[in-house]
């Protein structure tokens, strides 16, 4: 039985492109059939984040449209098996898919796929919309700061009138240093003004950014943010797999990262 | 930098959620914080006709709760109030 889960968070920037790609690929690594598709028309990323860009014939607008068949625009990660992008278009708007197209679209594809993540656009509107139609779980992207959480707060509450039962919380972009000292709310106060269950905690790395210049998704690397990821994708598979507490394995991730980077 | 924080009462993280709490209770329910003083104005008449409430302390607080039964949220009002003298100004007064 697949599942599909959308990734949304409300305001942009907070990493719902990135959290999308990471834990994608990650499940592919674990050795399940994925399909990521980039729902933001218009501004398409979740390619580049990937490092797929140069591979793009057809997109989701044309599948939706009838122009080439799903198969046709999907396109197939080299580098982990049973990893899927489609990939969205970047000349059009919004408005040039509706959610009964979506629907459709997922209903035709859910049983080639154990899992199909959707990369929900910024914002409340037609893409949001879009976006959610043929999801049955949501993953609610946050970072500790008052306006990304608010916003995610609304979204949940249209996610629950849209009846939504599984929506869990990732929360991006944690600074430790900033906590400890009393300037960052921490994952507990964040869980507890939400109060929807927490399924990953992602420390601020620089590997992120690293990996995405290069275009290779970090999830699984010796990193803060690749053992995050691969943690939220042991979530998902139903595995209890404890919150890492990086405030106490700070100086010892450095210390582990530190030796990776030597050589 | 210690010197500042001697200084600095608050922390800017509980600001944040202070005010996040805040925020969120208007936006859940699409009432004004003033609509919630009014109501935790009222409450407060109503309760201090029976008994002695310290006003101040006292917290109004709209929350999502799970209801009985269900596996929805739905909006809960939550009133905290700290009760000062039990006996002062009670029934001798009302009638």
């Amino acid at each position: 039985m697949s599942e599909v889960i959308v990734v949304t968070s409300g305001k942009g920037g907070v990493g719902k492109t990135t959290t999308c790609a990471n834990v994608g690929t990650g499940l592919a690594k674990l050795g399940k059939k994925v399909l990521l598709i980039d729902t933001d028309i218009g501004l398409r990323n979740l390619d580049v984040v990937m490092g797929l860009e140069n591979r793009i014939v057809y997109n989701l607008v044309d599948v939706a449209e009838g122009k080439c068949r799903a198969k046709q625009a999907m396109i197939r990660d080299k580098r982990h098996p049973g990893l899927c992008l489609l990939p969205s278009a970047q000349t059009r708007d919004k408005s040039a898919v509706r959610p009964d197209q979506m629907v459709k679209l997922i209903e035709q594809l859910k049983n080639q796929f154990d899992y199909i993540l959707l990369d929900c656009p910024a914002g409340i509107e037609q893409g949001f919309k879009n976006a959610i139609a043929g999801a049955d779980r949501a993953f609610v992207v946050t970072t500790p700061e008052v306006s990304a959480i608010r916003d995610a707060d609304r979204i949940i509450g249209l996610l629950e009138a849209n009846n939504f039962e599984k929506i869990d919380l990732i929360i991006n972009r944690l600074r430790y240093d900033m906590i400890k000292r009393g300037d960052m709310m921490s994952s507990a106060d964040v869980v507890d003004i939400l109060s929807i269950p927490l399924i990953g905690i992602v420390p601020d790395d620089e590997s992120v950014v690293v990996s995405t210049n290069q275009g290779e998704p970090v999830v699984g690397s010796f990193t803060m943010a690749g053992e995050a990821y691969r943690n939220i994708c042991h979530r998902v598979l139903g595995e209890e797999v404890p919150f890492i507490e990086f405030e106490k394995g700070f100086s010892f991730w450095t210390k582990v990262t530190g030796i990776f980077r030597r050589k | 930098m210690k010197l500042r924080r001697l200084f600095q009462k608050r922390s800017s993280g509980n600001i944040a959620k202070d005010r996040l709490k805040i925020l969120l209770i208007s936006d859940r329910v699409n009432c004004s914080p003033e609509m919630m003083n009014m109501i935790k104005n009222d409450i407060a008449g109503v309760i201090s006709r029976y008994m002695k409430i310290d006003e101040e302390s006292m917290e109004v607080q709209i929350t999502k709760k799970n209801s009985v039964g269900t596996s929805r949220k739905s909006p809960f009002l939550y009133v905290n109030i700290p009760i000062l003298d039990l006996t002062s100004t009670s029934s001798g007064k009302l009638m």
